[in-house]
């Protein structure tokens, strides 16, 4: 065992399935070495429970470095834990002491079912896309690329926004469960771009309403969402959301 | 129009595959051949559903496309969300042949960029198309709204790339494949909308169904709740991506896998190529045996760094302490025309060789120093971070040091496989009606794929070709009505059903990651960077024995009718072991080195790749014998008119 090695204390939520009632299930972990990220302790866990003919802790993962937004851990209360602009996958293991107790919740929000443990549903991400985050273009059917010229500037914050990673973050830091961080960074994205202008209005109406149909709650200028954000996704695109809004419906 | 049927019985009755490449100059093939196709009128095409399964960037983009076109499209993917396919984590950028930094690019020169690229081991026409549609590619992506680095004056920037003269690649930030891939995923979602695209996210396919010789449907199981079901199609288009986890550890995402092409395989899809993987030059050393991951540093960053090791192997003293006099600049010295832009293939073999010699540093002794320090002198630090920053900070925030002050420790990974499913001109295998784009096709790159250029190949099979062709087999071959109600579909899924039971019951001691990690170490010492027969033959035995434990003894927890990875993940890697088995066969046939498959059997004095063209200028396709037998192997011819094979040379 490597000299640098700690122990942890988990709590970790565990909950059968979608009805099914939770609780935080203690376990204890040795042989955690502060180079492994967040998610490598709990495979090591993993392994643990499934030699010992416990049923492992569901978690779900793809990229591992921050890019596909699929983890997401509630770490000591905090969405994606103590890193500010780092997913649950860029968390490492240097970030806490020998004998700390480490409580793991999932992303929790009315709309997001839980799966199981700590794996939630975010199909209603996908369905606020759906309403209107794109640029109507048929494949095949776009002017030659340099056609449409973008001020260097406005095509920097398009991508501040565009970054967004769809991780839901910001509806579980909130207080009001509210995706509007999620939602405006899109709209922000094609705002500022000449591409995304025809259809401005129509896009933001129709965004919101889902986002209010999917049962969100509304923004009261927190900003527990951009704290949390591992994209760091500025809170100034709720604004801009906004003003987007009402320009459509005014 | 040749008649897809007897093209099928061709491929098995003779050793010889015909790739159905149209006759003609091969400047205007796509073109004349698109003029030739059959069409499906617009009123008719949601009469006909077809079955995308993936949704990174080349089943997000087909299924939208099909979608537009007016198609039934249901659409298939192992995350939570069509979003997160693993295209999303892509970095660098996408290579196109618009020539808008003037420095003399043209479609003829990205394609003879890739066919030298992949050490002449791939198909001209495929090739020559996909330049073509590169530039297609950008115009498309620009109008979604894809916020790509821009200059002042509001036009698209470049960079560079390894293995080229030109700056074509085109980049967002470190996110390239992200912001691509979320523009797919637009355009897919739009569709969603529009209700020609229905999505089955968190479903896993584990079946093809055959009926009548033809691709009719899949066997899909729902992550989420277990349940199994059966999905009937005219077509089925795979787009499920490479097969880098075979060696465990890799730049991929976890849950990247070989199931779906590995099941269409046993169903009759010649595997080609196997061999063909790219260990990727910059990544970050492994560290340590509970590692689940390796993280790629984007090539871009050898536009900038510079990649050196001490020139004594008792060298002792900090990085920055070392006399430019005792550095070894090797690929600069070596290959002075490319210097640290040379192809992935011959960096990655380069640090092995130097690392073999004892030069290596860190504790290992298996990585090389990638600097900074004459970059941030010249262009300053700003520059530097504006180009890296967010590569500097992911390196920082993995090994707790500053790249910025001292230079990064890299050193090669399994990255990208270049083998997959065989498929002719109209990216179709062997089986009528399948259809495989983007990196789960054997592909465009030949035996070593350059940098930029599987964004650009997914995009382009999606986006272009697999719309056309698909489109083009349903008018031509007028599938017969087929549902799920059709008896092949209920031996599929009671065969699914049996395989999950198996894998529930077996109840051993072996984890199912321990023996993951294990056919990885497998791999990795003689199926990875250099090859050699003895090698090869001992990790056929090794592997089949690994096999067999892990039928008698593994330990898959948890039951069939809930979200259990570790099922998944079982199934995945019982293909794994048998993928892994043919990748050996076909690294030990293939008795030549070629791009990154390098046979220690078969170099130059200098050490560099020789290639045997008289003997293995061809695609080595497998055809599965059943559970018992072992493959057989069929051989597409490759013809060069264009571009002459010559010693690949980056000096
Ligand atoms: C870290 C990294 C950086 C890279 N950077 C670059 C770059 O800068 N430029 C470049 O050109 N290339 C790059 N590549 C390579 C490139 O990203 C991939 O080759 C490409 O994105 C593959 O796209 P795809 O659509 O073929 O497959 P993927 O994006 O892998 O998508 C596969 C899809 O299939 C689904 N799937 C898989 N199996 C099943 C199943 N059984 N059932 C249902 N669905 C299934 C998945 O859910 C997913 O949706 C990079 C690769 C890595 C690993």
């Amino acid at each position: 065992m490597a000299s640098n090695a700690i122990t942890v204390k988990l709590l970790i939520w565990r909950q059968s399935g979608p009805t099914a009632a939770g609780q935080l299930v203690p376990f204890t972990l040795e042989n955690v070495l502060p180079e492994m990220s967040f998610l490598e302790m709990l495979d090591l866990l993993n392994e643990k429970l499934v030699r010992e003919g416990t049923d492992p802790v569901a978690i779900d993962s793809d990229c591992r470095e921050g890019i596909c937004g699929t983890c997401g851990l509630v770490i000591n209360g905090i969405a994606h834990g103590p890193n500010s602009g780092a997913a649950t996958c860029e968390v490492r293991m240097r970030s806490f002491r020998d004998g700390e107790t480490i409580v793991i919740e999932p992303f929790r929000a009315a709309s997001f079912p839980v799966i199981k443990d700590l794996v939630v549903d975010r199909a209603a991400f996908d369905r606020i896309m759906a309403a209107g985050g794109y640029v109507s273009i048929n494949t095949g059917s776009a002017p030659e690329a340099n056609a449409i010229p973008v001020q260097r500037a406005s095509a920097e914050t398009a991508m501040d926004a565009a970054s967004c990673i769809g991780c839901a973050a910001c509806v579980a830091a909130c207080p009001n469960a509210s995706a509007s961080l999620f939602t405006s960074a899109k709209i922000s994205q094609y705002a500022l771009l000449p591409q995304g202008r025809t259809e401005a209005g129509r896009r933001v109406v129709r965004m919101v309403e889902a986002m209010d149909a999917e049962g969100f709650g509304n923004c009261s200028n927190h900003g527990e969402c951009e704290a949390v954000c591992p994209k760091e996704i500025s809170i100034f695109n709720i604004g801009r959301m906004r003003r987007e809004y009402l320009k459509a419906v005014l | 129009m040749n008649d897809v049927t007897s093209q099928a019985a061709d491929a098995t009755a003779s050793s010889v595959l015909n790739s159905r490449v149209p006759e003609g100059p091969i400047e205007d093939l796509w073109d004349n051949y698109q003029a030739s196709m059959k069409l499906v009128a617009p009123a008719n095409r949601r009469k006909h559903t077809v079955i995308v399964v993936g949704t990174g960037l080349a089943g997000g983009s087909a299924a939208a496309t099909l979608g537009e076109m007016g198609y039934n499209v249901l659409n298939f993917c192992i995350s939570d969300s069509p979003r997160r396919a693993h295209s999303i984590a892509a970095q660098g950028g996408i290579n196109a042949a618009k020539n808008y930094r003037n420095d003399g690019d043209s479609i003829y020169r990205l394609f003879y960029d890739t066919v030298k690229g992949g050490d002449f081991r791939s198909r001209e026409a495929n090739v020559y198309r996909l330049a073509q549609l590169s530039n297609n590619i950008i115009d498309q992506c620009v109008s979604q709204g894809v916020p790509f680095a821009r200059e002042y004056g509001g036009t698209l920037a470049n960079r560079s790339f390894g293995g080229v003269q030109v700056e074509r690649t085109f980049y967002a930030r470190g996110q390239t494949g992200q912001q691509l891939l979320l523009g797919a995923y637009s355009a897919l979602m739009r569709q969603v909308d529009a209700g020609t695209v229905t999505m089955h996210a968190h479903h896993e396919m584990l079946d093809l169904v055959v009926v009548d010789g033809q691709a009719r449907g899949i066997v899909a199981r729902d992550l989420n709740t277990g349940e199994i079901r059966t999905f009937a199609a005219d077509a089925v288009v795979l787009c499920t991506g490479g097969y880098s986890p075979v060696f465990f550890l890799s730049t991929n995402a976890v849950n990247c896998n070989a199931t779906a092409s590995w099941r269409c395989y046993k169903r009759g899809a010649h595997f080609a190529n196997p061999c063909y993987t790219q260990i990727h030059p910059t990544c970050i050393p492994q560290a340590g045996d509970y590692q689940s991951k390796l993280t790629l540093m984007s090539e871009s960053l050898r536009n900038d760094g510079r990649v050196w090791v001490p020139r004594n192997a008792d060298e002792t003293r900090p990085p920055a302490q070392i006399p430019e006099e005792d550095r070894l600049y090797y690929l600069e010295e070596t290959y002075p025309g490319f210097g640290n832009l040379v192809p992935r293939d011959i960096a990655s073999r380069a640090a092995k060789q130097v690392c073999d010699r004892g030069l290596g540093v860190g504790t290992s002794g298996f990585a090389v120093y990638l600097d900074f320090e004459e970059a941030i002198q010249r262009l300053g630090r700003d520059t530097v971070a504006g180009r890296y920053g967010n590569l500097f900070d992911m390196y920082h925030e993995i090994t707790a040091e500053d790249p910025y002050s001292s230079p990064m420790r890299i050193y090669p990974a399994p990255h990208y496989t270049m083998g997959g499913l065989w498929v002719d001109y109209d990216l179709m295998s062997t089986v009528p009606g399948l259809f495989v784009a983007g990196e789960a096709n054997f592909s465009d790159h030949g035996a070593n794929r350059l940098g930029a250029s599987a964004l650009m190949q997914g995009l382009a099979d999606g986006y272009f070709v697999v719309p056309a062709t698909v489109s083009n087999y349903i008018a031509d071959t007028k599938p017969a009505a087929v549902t799920t109600a059709a008896p092949e579909f209920a031996a599929a899924e009671s065969g699914i059903r049996d395989d999950v039971k198996k894998l529930l019951s077996i109840k051993g001691k072996r984890t199912v990651r321990e023996l993951w990690w294990e056919l990885g170490r497998i791999m990795w010492d003689n199926v990875g960077m250099a090859r050699n027969a003895s090698g090869l033959e001992a990790a056929i035995s090794e592997i089949q024995g690994l096999r067999e434990e892990f039928w008698k003894d593994v330990n898959v927890p948890g039951t069939p009718d809930e979200w259990n990875k570790m099922l998944e993940t079982a199934a995945r890697v019982a293909d794994f072991m048998e993928l892994g088995e043919v990748m050996a066969r076909d690294a030990l046939e293939r008795r030549e080195s070629c791009g990154g498959h390098f046979r220690d059997e078969s170099q130059s004095a200098e050490g560099e790749a020789q290639r045997n063209d008289a003997d293995f200028q061809h695609v080595s396709a497998w055809e599965y014998k059943g559970p018992d037998s072992a493959p057989t192997m069929h051989k597409e011819p490759l013809h060069f008119d264009h571009v002459k094979p010559g010693t690949r040379s980056y000096k």
